[in-house]
């Protein structure tokens, strides 16, 4: 057994920490230090940096953009992109509408999105969940009728990430209500934001930020070329993007950052041996989820098999550990008054809430495990 | 031995309660967040109306004499409908007046209280000397109680140089700088402010008590009503555990809110209070975070949503779960008595 990088995979690691500490831009990093609101313009500005370096669709086939990393060198850079605090690459058209494309895409699709989401010249917002369904997702109304080459869209999403701020939505749409098992009648459609009938609307979320929106369909025209795969194949579409290779569903380097701001800000509180020791408790749950996705990682590497519902088991603690390193900042922050850092730490401990509902509800991610490994 | 609230004490619960579902639902709150005050003059008159304002303080000042166990089933009101006006606040610095103020001072500002013209607030936690931190309703005090030092000072609020603010839950407050040459001395302090602090964090107590029922009335709400694979999602048992554990947890942080308060008003000394205080917070503590945080998970996404009292209530319990010393604090004070 040898729980260690290899040789060269330090060198990598070295390589990819020296660049991004060089190319980060101060004022991005600054303002994601202070757990400030990034606008869509400090997000793009990011992913063009990247994407300038070639580095901002590494999984990506290389004929696309793609790096030609393994699945270790993958997982080392998302994990330090995290761990220098850079501003999220947002996953919607690179880690989701992309690979559906690489995979189910016509060759005319591919032509015409991949490049624009690699140079971030698309936003992309995904349009899967509605109101009456959100774990059940198949049981998804929006509707879809295919008439004169085109599919008129009614119906609404809702809990839609940055919707507006997208230019694209992927949806799941239903085109046929009549088929006798529900999965069979779900269709996969990119929609322009801008065809007459899309509307937004905004859901402020409990920490006040305007994050997710409501998306309305009303007579919707989309032109049946921008149907992914075959009509009635969205759920399997769906799906194989849910068993995607995630390489940092746990984000282990984005809490490790955390942890060692953590310990920055709170130095006054660790005389606290009650603070202490929770502290403590969340840095060995962390470092245990990283030899745990590490070992994913080497079985994956070496099977050559996508990582299944292993990748629940990595959202479950992952999201845990986030929410617990949230809270011990907001209660590092203490009685701090009108103190602005205070008071955003306070906003992230609600916002952070979220990250055990979305992406399939922790619940769901049990489930998932009970049936798939564990056969109950 | 008895566990229920008095025919007077029930009776004011229950017409405070009729009064907030009538007067101050969740549309109605809202309205008043979004003012500039972030408080309704309305909403504390009819407060002082119904004797609120006046239910601890001697009837010498036109009170009810009453203790915590009295407001107990107001404050579990309040918490329920997420009052944000500054009664606790009010109530905090006439219970300082009341034990250490000069017969002139009580004078002054009881009766002012008791009818509803003078709202107060309590300066206390500092950054450093003079600077006083997250002063709730000092903004919209007509005087502040100020600690220094080991006494404690009589302010108008214009005297003060204030930097306001909102706080996590809603509420108005400011930290403020303070200097005693424009204060007037109160003559006694010693006992005051620890008797006072214990008392309001029992009442803390029990107003966190009122925000974890509706948070737990309305998951179960939930879990009955939201259907998920064609069935409503409380038909899981994985969830059903997890409400059974919330309601015990709420039964466990009101037994305790009860045994802060009976503690306050009759303990046989200090320490057999602060001890009975300690316990409670530590245990309000832990089940606002416990059901807070499952209350917000079992609703899904419309946990998130700022548009649903439930995310408000959250914030509530979360803030209560640090006011006057977070569960570590307790724990270390409980230990050491
Ligand atoms: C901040 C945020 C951003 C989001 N962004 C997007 C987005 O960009 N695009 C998008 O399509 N969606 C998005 N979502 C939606 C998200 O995917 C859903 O909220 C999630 O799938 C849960 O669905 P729901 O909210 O309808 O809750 P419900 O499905 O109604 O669940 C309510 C509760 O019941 C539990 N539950 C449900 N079924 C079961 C079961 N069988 N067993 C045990 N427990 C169960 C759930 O875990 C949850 O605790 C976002 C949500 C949030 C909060």
């Amino acid at each position: 057994m040898d729980l260690n990088y290899s040789a060269e995979e330090v060198a990598f690691r070295d390589e990819v920490r020296a660049w991004l500490a060089g190319n980060l831009p101060r004022d991005l990093k600054e303002k994601v230090d202070r757990y400030e609101h990034l606008s869509k313009e400090d997000l793009l500005r990011w992913h063009r940096i990247l994407a300038g370096k070639g580095w901002v669709a590494p999984a990506w086939p290389k004929e696309w953009g793609g790096t030609g990393w393994n699945v270790v060198q993958r997982y080392i850079f998302e994990e330090e992109l995290g761990y220098v605090g850079a501003p999220p690459l947002i996953p919607f058209g690179l880690a989701m509408c992309a690979p559906v494309l690489l995979r189910f895409g016509t060759e005319a699709q591919k032509k015409r999105f991949l490049p624009r989401i690699y140079q971030g010249e698309d936003f992309w917002c995904q349009g899967y969940s509605e109101p009456g369904s959100g774990s059940d997702l198949a049981s998804l109304k929006t509707r879809a009728v295919r008439e004169n080459g085109r599919y008129i869209v009614n119906g609404q999403k809702t809990w839609t990430t940055l919707a507006h701020y997208a230019d694209w939505i992927f949806c799941l749409v239903r085109t046929d209500p009549t088929s006798e098992k529900r999965q069979e009648g779900i269709s996969f459609l990119l929609v322009d934001m801008k065809t007459p009938g899309v509307s937004v609307r905004p859901l402020i979320l409990m920490d006040g930020a305007h994050e997710v929106n409501e998306v309305f369909f009303d007579d919707v025209g989309v032109p049946a070329e921008n149907l992914v795969h075959e009509e009635g194949k969205g759920w399997t579409v769906a799906k194989y993007l849910l068993g995607y290779e995630r390489m940092n569903t746990g984000r282990i380097g984005e809490s490790k950052r955390q942890l060692a701001r953590l310990k920055e800000f709170s130095s006054g509180k660790l005389n606290d041996v009650r603070f202490r020791d929770r502290l403590s408790r969340v840095e060995v749950e962390l470092t245990a989820l990283e030899i745990t996705n590490l070992r994913f990682l080497d079985r994956m590497r070496r099977s050559g098999q996508p990582p299944g519902a292993d990748v629940s088991m990595l959202k479950i603690k992952g999201t845990e550990i986030q929410q617990a390193l949230a809270e011990l900042m907001m209660q590092a922050a203490g009685e701090a008054g009108s103190d602005e850092f205070a008071a955003a730490l306070g906003r992230r401990y609600l916002s952070m809430r979220k990250t055990t509902i979305y992406a399939g509800s922790n619940e769901i991610q049990r489930n998932i495990i009970a049936k798939q490994t564990l056969g109950l | 031995m008895n566990f229920d609230y008095n025919e007077e004490q029930q009776l004011l619960a229950d017409s405070v309660r009729r009064f907030l579902q009538k007067d101050y639902d969740f549309e109605a709150r809202r309205k008043i967040l979004a003012s500039p005050e972030g408080w309704s003059a309305r909403v504390w008159s009819q407060l002082a109306q119904m004797g609120l304002t006046g239910l601890p303080f001697s009837p010498d000042y036109g009170g009810f004499g009453g203790g915590a166990v009295d407001l107990m089933g107001v404050m579990e009101a309040f918490g329920e409908a997420l009052v944000v006006e500054p009664y606790l606040a009010t109530l905090m610095g006439a219970h300082l007046v009341a034990r250490a103020g000069s017969a002139e001072q009580k004078r002054a500002i009881l009766p002012a209280v008791v009818e509803g013209r003078m709202k107060l607030a309590f300066a206390h936690t500092e950054r450093k000397q003079g600077e006083k931190l997250g002063v709730v309703g000092a903004p919209i005090a007509d005087k502040l109680v100020v600690s220094s030092g080991s006494r404690l000072f009589l302010a108008d609020r214009a005297d003060l140089k204030m930097k306001p603010y909102r706080t996590m839950d809603n509420m108005v407050a400011a930290d403020l700088s303070f200097s005693r040459d424009r204060a007037e001395p109160m003559p006694g302090a010693d006992q005051a402010v620890a008797e006072t602090v214990d008392f309001a964090t029992a009442l803390v107590c029990a107003e966190a008590v009122g925000a974890m029922k509706f948070a737990c009335d309305t998951t179960l709400e939930y879990l009955k009503t939201r259907k998920q694979f064609g069935v409503p999602i409380g038909t899981f048992q994985a969830l059903q555990h997890r409400m059974v554990d919330m309601v015990i947890s709420y039964e466990q942080a009101r037994s305790m809110a009860c045994l802060a308060c009976a503690r306050v008003d009759s303990a046989a000394n200090a320490a057999e209070r602060s001890r009975a205080v300690s316990a409670a917070k530590i245990k309000i503590a832990d089940s606002a975070r416990h059901i807070g945080q499952e209350a917000v998970q079992l609703h899904g996404g419309m946990g998130m949503s700022e548009e649903l009292k439930l995310s408000h209530s959250f914030r509530r319990l979360t803030v209560a779960a640090q006011q006057f010393g977070d569960a570590d604090h307790h724990l270390a004070r409980f230990a050491s008595l």
